[in-house]
């Protein structure tokens, strides 16, 4: 999977959680849940959803690590089953 | 008979719009059945019928505007039949002759219809009948003039009006009626923050817990301890009540927030709470509650922490007695012996009724959340 792959299989999941997000207002390097209005819940459902969606494991104690799109998407990258 | 009235679905939503029936004439139905779909300004809800029957006559059509109260529709009693049933007079909301409550308007049946229909903002027109109604010529005149003031309303997203004009009426009545006091506790968090890391650590992910299911069930079992948190207000009087049905705060994200209840919160095991909590925010953010879950709560929890703030005092919800607050779980500077140390902590805050406790017991409220989250192995 691809860097772009992975990009828009997290869009898609955001898009799931926050349906009013428009994807081209979005800093990729900037914190992700202020931008889009995630709740703890929601970002639980977020992280749930990509763990199905992509097949990662993804321990709370990296939940840290996960501030920007770019982040979430390089971590994925790193995590998923080559 | 049986006449099945719309009810209450909570102190800023005093009418309805009733899209669905889910019932017809001929229908059995049992305690907790949902027999209707009703639209009020924040989401639509399930009604649930709390009474067992056949349902004999649909009264309102869907697509009417009902204010709370109203006769939605007839049934009979098991063992009664149409031939021997006594049909109950179909009184208004609220008598003839007597005054409306303060929160709401008088308006004739015949301006609301006309007003509706024209797309008239209700809220706009000046009532110049008896007491301030609104009759059909006030709703008239508004329309005549397209500058009024209810048609450049009109061009602004109406339900999001409609939602802060609910919001804005309820909390009016609340600073209006209720005699607040606030109280506030910081809660060291350092033992519910490690125990809960530990506890999510062996949970897959989708059965992981969040910290605000812990606030919720402390909030719930103090309750226990201290009863004049738990109930309502009514007639003049404090009515404690035995269950507790947990409000939660829920943002909408068109704008807006509910409050619906998880009910009896203080029985539930943590894990439970948290499916009842994610099925909540689901249900609240798609527009589908339950009447019950929308006029049950005897207190409500914000936890507006979450998403920044240090500290939230918070607004009571008629006719609730209180609202615990909590802020963001954060770490801070904290005295550990004689050393000064960072941990983390959450500002914990309570509003309460002063028709219903003092400040002391909201004291020990807040101090018995502390010593519950100070063992949240327990909880």
């Amino acid at each position: 999977m691809s860097e772009a792959e992975i990009r828009a299989a997290v869009i898609g999941v955001l898009r799931s959680i926050a349906p009013e997000m428009e994807e081209e207002a979005i800093a990729p390097d900037r914190p992700l849940r202020d931008q889009i209005d995630l709740d703890s819940m929601d970002w639980l459902n977020v992280i749930v959803a990509l763990h199905e969606r992509l097949n990662v494991e993804i321990p709370e104690s990296d939940y840290a690590r996960l501030t920007t799109l770019d982040a979430v998407v390089a971590y994925i990258g790193a995590r998923r089953p080559a | 008979m049986i006449a099945f009235k719309l009810p209450s679905l909570g102190a800023d939503m005093d009418e309805g719009k009733l899209l669905e029936w889910k019932i017809k004439p001929g229908d059995r139905v049992k305690r907790g059945d949902v027999v209707a779909v009703v639209d009020t300004t924040k989401a639509a809800v399930e009604v649930e019928i709390w009474e067992e029957g056949t349902v004999h006559e649909l009264i309102v059509e869907p697509g009417e505007k009902i204010p709370v109260g109203t006769v939605m529709a007839l049934l009979l009693a098991p063992g009664e039949t149409a031939q021997t049933a006594v049909r109950p007079q179909l009184a208004p909301a609220f008598p003839a002759g007597a005054a409306a409550p303060s929160a709401r308007r008088r308006i004739s049946p015949a301006a609301r219809k006309h007003a509706e229909a024209l797309g008239v903002n209700l809220d706009s027109v000046e009532g110049t009948g008896p007491g301030g109604a609104v009759t059909l010529e006030d709703v008239e005149k508004v329309s005549r003039h397209p500058s009024a003031p209810g048609q450049a309303a009109e061009e602004i997203p109406h339900r999001n009006l409609e939602i802060r004009r609910a919001i804005g009426a309820a909390m009016s009545r609340s600073k209006r009626e209720i005699p607040h006091y606030y109280l506030s506790e910081t809660i060291p968090m350092l033992r519910a923050s490690e125990w809960l890391a530990r506890e999510n650590d062996r949970r897959p992910l989708p059965e992981r817990l969040l910290m605000a299911v812990l606030l919720l069930k402390a909030s719930a079992l103090a309750c226990k301890a201290v009863p004049e948190m738990n109930g309502h207000y009514r007639d003049g009087a404090f009515r404690p009540s035995a269950a507790v049905h947990l409000g939660v705060a829920i943002s909408l994200r068109r704008g807006g927030l509910v409050a619906p209840a998880i009910h009896d919160a203080a029985e539930r095991p943590l894990a439970d709470l948290m499916k009842g909590l994610s099925d909540l925010v689901k249900r609240a953010r798609a527009g589908s509650l339950k009447s019950s879950e929308m006029s049950d709560p005897t207190i409500t929890v914000s936890n507006l922490g979450d998403t920044g703030v240090e500290a939230t005092f918070a607004i009571i919800y008629p006719p609730q007695v209180a609202i615990v607050g909590f802020g963001r779980i954060a770490p801070r500077p904290w005295v550990d012996g004689d050393a000064l140390v960072a941990r983390p902590t959450v500002v914990a805050t309570l509003s309460a009724d002063h028709r219903a406790s003092d400040g002391h017991r909201g004291a020990l409220f807040l101090a018995e959340i502390n010593r519950l989250l100070q063992a949240p192995e327990a909880l």
